[in-house]
């Protein structure tokens, strides 16, 4: 789940993180007072606007823009709000800017810009942190070109971010003095925060090293690990829906894991493994996936029917594949919740049911005694040949 | 005989008293596994009864407990996400030899400590983790199924079978059996970023394991495991292996469903996983239901 950078930065408040001073705004009005109250406690006449999206790059795509005084600030909130941000990381749809966060302007004069993270590293199976010298940029990129400039540290979850972690990072970053002490200080804090608000990625980019040897982090980048939902009821606050395709905002709610493509066949299946080849060999014979759906082990006839309705959504499904392997999983249960699904939703396109496992003999007749038209398939490539067939002559039929 | 699992194998379940663990235990019976004991705190002392075999199963308060009244030697893991990480680190504590953790959704920064724990671990008798976020482990042979995977599709035979997709797994097991090919030991590694047992864990194994004759190693997008699953076969593995990898279409950035399975900063594709395995010597199945045929064609 990823937050915006004014959430970042409210949780970095609670954790005492240097952090610029900001006011997050819905509206050119919200940003003109916001930048107001900042001018008043800074004293400073600059400060910046920026474009609150789920995405990286903004910067260069146009959405952080300096501004001197309150209504120079109106006015470049006025032209961010509603516009389409496209950058690096949201595809070429791009994102619609709907919120904005007013911070003070920093004296940037000799300033040096680092790239700090932390992620959940599944090669050590530890958090590892990097730092790089080079950062404000693209940090893949660095990477990429010159990975002598990346400097990580694999840290033991027994002792945390001990300072020596962190003044391996600080020498390699060629930092002095009290850049060098608000580092390790900064490291513990980050890792404090990483580990209680179950994140599963924390980026800043850039944290900068002020001219007058400071350290700052100008950015936010939380991503939390979905999993530990359950003890962070506040999560729900924090998510922004305008960020979320909201089929798969729908789907999460039923318990349903979806995640919609380009294609024009409809798959429904229990597990991700096995949901993830069907979506392959859909393709393997020629067909395009319309999505990936897992609908788990336990899945009931209520939730079936959910991902029924969740599939026809999408008005380019010209077929469905339900490719069910029972483990947990009960094959009659399925057969009740497609035939539920069907009856309900006045099924138009043509389905192809494939049902192996647990009850199969008793999902197959339900099946067969419905009297709803689900063709069956003995195997995963059978009912991918026949899906991609129904599809095809679905879509020239229009 | 097999790896893991098999006649000597007494399991206890932690969670036996909800709905899924006691089911599941209900079905582990049905099939032929001793099932000892069950754990559920507050409820020691209890007697738990399966609701088709009928057996009953003496629950205790904690694994301790239970280990020292019955011998049990593994435990399977039904225990919701929120205690679950907690009931791994019980079973370790209580020195159970074999933890297979079945629960889906631990929070990554709970399973950041168990590893920590699994990997501290000292002297001759260490604990191996199974999972989570498995299906489990199956012996057919020994008649010992330790998990949520259908029991009658599997035969006792030759092959054995790693996975990190439990419903990918049915599939070549089912495969295999219907190929007429039985199998040693299917084993689900789980779908989660941090886990107990990885490919190159097992694949030692299978490897010195005289009952298995060969192994289907099935992967998916995300992380690396594949790939040093790969460089193991590589330079060690004796034995035919078929492969696959899931999520060959699967856009980046986009998580499929498993906490693990996402390719990020151009990490984890199958294409790259594919490659180091074709490498190695690995015959991959053009698609998942060619997976048992591509085996088949290795054995002589």
């Amino acid at each position: 789940m990823n937050i915006h950078e004014y959430q970042g930065k409210q949780i970095y408040a609670r954790y005492g993180v240097p952090h610029p001073k900001g006011i997050p705004a819905f509206s050119a009005e919200e940003a003109r007072k916001a930048a107001e109250t900042l001018i008043a406690e800074t004293g400073n006449e600059v400060v910046v606007v920026k474009a609150q999206i789920h995405a990286g790059g903004r910067g260069k795509a146009g959405g952080v823009k300096v501004a001197k005084g309150a209504a120079a600030a109106e006015e470049k909130a006025k032209a961010l709000l509603g516009t389409t941000l496209v950058t690096k990381q949201t595809g070429p749809e791009g994102k619609k800017v709907n919120r904005l966060y007013i911070e003070q302007g920093l004296n940037l004069e000799g300033a040096r810009e680092l790239y700090f993270s932390m992620l959940i590293d599944r090669e050590t199976r530890r958090v590892t942190a990097i730092a790089s010298a080079a950062g404000g940029v693209d940090i893949e990129e660095v990477a990429e070109t010159h990975p002598e400039k990346i400097l990580k540290v694999v840290l033991d979850p027994a002792v945390g971010f001990a300072a020596h972690y962190a003044r391996q990072l600080g020498f390699g970053l060629e930092l002095k003095g009290t850049a060098m002490s608000e580092f390790v200080s900064l490291c513990s804090k980050l890792y404090d925060l990483f580990l209680e608000e179950d994140c599963s990625m924390l980026e800043v980019n850039p944290l900068v090293i002020t001219g007058d040897n400071h350290v700052i982090c100008l950015d936010a980048k939380v991503n939390f690990d979905e999993n530990a939902s359950f003890r962070h009821p506040e999560w729900d606050a924090l998510r922004d829906p305008e960020e979320e395709e909201p089929t798969e905002t729908e789907a999460k709610e039923a318990g349903l894991s979806y995640v919609k493509l380009d294609g024009n066949i409809g798959c429904l299946v229990n597990g991700a493994g096995l949901a993830m080849s069907t979506m392959d060999i859909i393709q393997h014979y020629g067909g395009s996936p319309a999505n990936f759906l897992d609908v788990g082990g336990g899945a009931t006839k209520d939730q079936v029917t959910k991902a029924f309705r969740i599939i026809l959504t999408d008005p380019n499904v010209k077929g469905i594949f339900v490719n069910i392997f029972g483990g947990i999983m009960k094959c009659d249960t399925i057969a009740e919740g497609v035939i539920a699904a069907a009856k309900e939703l006045g099924l138009k396109v043509p389905v192809v049911c494939r049902l192996e496992g647990t009850n199969v003999e008793k999902g197959r007749e339900i099946l067969a005694n419905s009297g709803i038209a689900v063709m069956p398939a003995a195997n995963m490539a059978e009912g991918a040949q026949k899906i991609v067939e129904l599809a095809k002559s679905g879509a020239a039929k229009g | 005989m097999s790896i893991l699992v098999g006649k000597d194998t007494k399991v206890l379940f932690q969670g036996i008293t909800g709905s899924a663990g006691g089911f599941h235990a209900d079905q582990c019976i049905a099939y032929g596994t001793s099932v000892v004991a069950g754990v559920t705190p507050g409820r020691g002392g209890q007697t738990w009864t399966g609701a088709s075999t009928k057996k009953n199963v003496p629950v205790y308060d904690t694994v301790k407990d239970a280990v020292k009244q019955t011998g049990a030697n593994t435990s399977c893991v039904f225990v919701p996400p929120p205690a679950a990480a907690d009931s791994i680190l019980e079973a370790i504590d209580a020195g159970v030899e074999l933890v297979i953790a079945i629960t889906e959704g631990i929070p990554v920064a709970d399973m950041l400590r168990v590893r920590r724990v699994l990997d501290a671990q000292t002297g001759p008798k260490k604990t191996r983790l199974i999972g989570p976020n498995c299906p489990g482990v199956i012996t057919p042979g020994a008649a010992c199924k330790i998990g949520i995977m259908p029991g009658h599709i599997h035969r006792p035979g030759r092959i054995g079978v790693l996975s990190r997709s439990g419903t990918l797994t049915y599939e070549a097991v089912f495969q295999l059996t219907s190929l007429g090919l039985g199998q040693s030991t299917a084993v689900g590694i789980g779908g989660d970023p941090i886990n107990g047992t990885d490919f190159v864990d097992l694949l030692q194994l299978f490897n010195e394991d005289p009952e298995t004759d060969g192994v289907i190693m099935i992967g998916e997008i995300g992380g690396t495991a594949e790939e040093a699953g790969a460089e193991y076969i590589k330079k060690h593995f004796k034995k035919p292996v078929a492969g696959f990898i899931a999520g060959t279409t699967a856009p980046p950035g986009k998580r499929m469903g498993h906490a693990g399975a996402i390719i990020s900063g151009g990490k984890g594709t199958a294409a790259a996983k594919i490659a180091a395995m074709t490498e190695a010597g690995v015959k991959m199945a053009p698609t998942p239901t060619h997976m048992g045929e591509t085996l088949k064609s290795l054995l002589k």
